[in-house]
């Protein structure tokens, strides 16, 4: 069994360990800094941790104020409120402006469980990749969320990072070179690719693995960094399969389905794309497994998939 | 209602809310707990519900959704579900969502969860009211720590603006949110003045957990000739009526396990 942590937790380590070589860096939170580890932080540098409340889009003002005077905030909490309730400040006063302001945003997906559907934010890559300056990275695991927490300090402008609740599969060792705006390539296979991002690469990997018992041969490529989109890795990768899949713990509607199958199409690459997503409805309370098992976002969801598509029409 | 009769309640609700929670494995006992003598008040004493789909019964917005286990604990002993569905709560496939949805639960007046929205929509609700010359009155129930949300103070001017003297609008002030106290996380303070500022007219009650000094309070304050919006600032304890939870942050969002439920059960059952 691999290790699991949660990618909040390597949040809150790796911004602490930012915290140490970077002075600049301040952070605010909105009343969830047990939740979103950015307390892990506060309790080696209580002066640069600032609790806006519960008041999100204040929070989000604020930290591009102190941006504008030269630090870099962090700011966090729960993906539904960093991105919903504050979007119009991320806008305005964020991105347009090209502040250095890096929201690191937890609880996203159906991974929350318990709390349903006002907590279970699926549209939040849709709407941060939709902000021109932005950069948008979804780390797949706690390993990659800590080179990106700390890689993001050195990219000028806004950043989004997205973290979940639950403990997760590791899947990179120490040694994972994490490079802003390039897909990883994890694996090669000639009859399917399979994009995958956050929680959802390990999946696929499992998928793989079990096609690949099938004769089915699939590449798996981790694409962390939403925006700016790798897409020769998409298109190298995609070139000559019996079809994509793309996997994500997200809606259908403007995240990883969307941005693959706008560059497969307008490079004229005919290959089928389908997604494993939430497919354009609300999450509901229950557990993360059984959530997760009844969106199809499983192993065996992208199997059944997989061989959709490679089964000849 | 006489008061013993309300105080059984109340003690129904706070053992329902303990179930709810400890079958659930998770929620939120604490601000369920320290609003139970507003909400059994307005469920069981004060609000006029024929049936939950009447259209002119009158609404209760659970602006701080997060104590749903109080909202459907009331609910239930409306008898507007058995008993048993309490202990689905949370769980996948049940009506008892984490966060009260209107959609799944009868008795349930508005979606919330979000804090800083219910208080909104409940202005809507009362304007709806108003422009239709109806009867109903609307109730909404804020935490203390919501009320840092900007958009609540958009909809109290609201309120005030259109003379909304159809909505009551009661303040959980427990002085807890989930990092720590309101006053050192960020002061609302003072609450009182800010709400007769933004034209409420505002009664304070110094034990929100005694149902008689609050019945006095919110009977007077709905008798007063009043040409706008009210407002009740009721100084509660979270986790009230718990001894291990009383004035705990930490038990803001955290289930008992099931012996720490046995005990809060058998004190609330003593008390
Ligand atoms: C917009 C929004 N931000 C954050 C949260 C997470 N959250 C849930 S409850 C809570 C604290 C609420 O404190 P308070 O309003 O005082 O409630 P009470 O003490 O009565 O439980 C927070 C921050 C939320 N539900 N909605
Ligand atoms: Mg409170």
């Amino acid at each position: 069994m691999a290790e699991m942590k949660a990618t909040r937790d390597a949040y809150g380590e790796a911004l602490t360990e930012l915290g140490r070589i970077n002075d600049k860096v301040v952070v605010f939170d909105a009343d969830l800094s047990g939740s979103t580890k950015t307390s892990v932080f506060k309790k080696e540098f209580p002066q640069r941790h600032f609790n806006a409340g519960i008041a999100e889009n204040n929070m989000t003002n604020m930290a591009a104020g102190m941006a504008a005077c030269g630090k870099i905030p962090f700011i966090s909490t729960f993906a539904v409120f960093g991105t919903g309730r504050n979007y119009d400040a991320l806008r305005s006063s964020v991105c347009y402006p090209k502040l250095n302001v890096k929201c690191v945003m937890s609880h996203a997906g159906l991974t929350v469980g318990e709390d349903g559907a006002t907590h279970e934010m699926l549209e939040d890559v849709a709407l941060m990749n939709a902000l021109p300056n932005m950069t948008v990275i979804v780390p797949a695991d706690a390993t990659e969320t800590r080179k990106a927490v700390l890689a993001c300090a050195d990219i000028p402008g806004p950043v989004y990072i997205r973290v979940g609740r639950a403990k997760t599969e590791i899947i990179y060792g120490d040694d994972y070179d994490f490079v802003p705006g390039k897909a990883h390539v994890i694996r090669h296979g000639s009859d399917i690719a399979i994009f995958a991002m956050g929680i959802m690469v390990a999946k696929a990997l499992q998928a793989a693995d079990i096609l690949k018992q099938e004769g089915i041969d699939c590449s798996v490529v981790n694409v962390s960094t939403i925006k700016p989109l790798d897409r020769e890795a998409i298109l190298a990768e995609a070139e000559g399969k019996k079809g994509v899949i793309t996997c994500e713990e997200h809606s259908v509607m403007g995240g990883l389905n969307s941005v693959v199958c706008q560059t497969l199409s307008s490079a004229g690459l005919g290959v089928r794309c389908v997604p494993v997503a939430v497919m354009d409805v609300f999450g509901e309370s229950g557990t993360a497994d059984e959530l997760l098992e009844k969106h199809g976002l499983t192993a065996d969801g992208i199997a059944v998939k997989a061989r959709e598509l490679y089964k000849p029409h | 209602m006489e008061i013993n009769e309300l105080k059984e309640i109340a003690k129904q609700i706070r053992i329902d809310i303990i179930n709810e929670v400890t079958s659930a494995a998770s929620g939120h006992p604490g601000g369920s707990l320290s609003s139970v003598e507003i909400a059994t008040l307005l469920y069981f004493d004060i609000m006029n519900i024929p049936a939950p789909d009447d259209p002119d019964r009158d609404r209760f917005v659970l602006s701080k959704g997060h104590a749903s286990p109080l909202l459907y604990a009331c609910l239930c002993e409306k008898g507007l579900f058995p008993r048993e569905e309490l202990l689905t709560f949370r769980k996948l496939g049940s009506h008892l969502q984490g966060h009260p949805d209107m959609n799944k639960v009868p008795g349930v007046d508005m979606t919330t969860g979000s804090l800083g929205l219910g208080i909104g929509t409940a202005v809507g609700m009362a304007l709806a009211g108003k422009y239709d010359g109806k009867k109903y009155r609307v109730f909404a129930l804020l935490g203390d720590g919501e009320m840092q949300e900007g958009s609540v103070w958009e909809a109290l001017m609201a309120a005030a603006h259109y003379k909304l003297s159809n909505l009551t609008v009661f303040v959980d002030n427990n002085n807890l949110q989930i990092d720590g106290r309101v006053s050192d996380v960020m002061s609302i303070y003072p609450i009182e003045d800010k709400l007769r500022a933004f034209g409420f007219e505002t009664v304070v009650v110094e034990d929100g957990n005694d149902i008689g000094a609050l019945r006095s309070a919110v009977t007077d304050l709905l008798s007063r000739e009043c040409p706008g919006p009210r407002a009740v600032v009721a100084r509660t304890t979270k986790g009230k009526g718990v001894s291990f939870m009383e004035d705990q942050a930490a038990w803001h969002g955290t289930a008992p396990s099931r012996e720490q439920a046995e005990e809060a059960i058998k004190e609330i059952m003593e008390g």
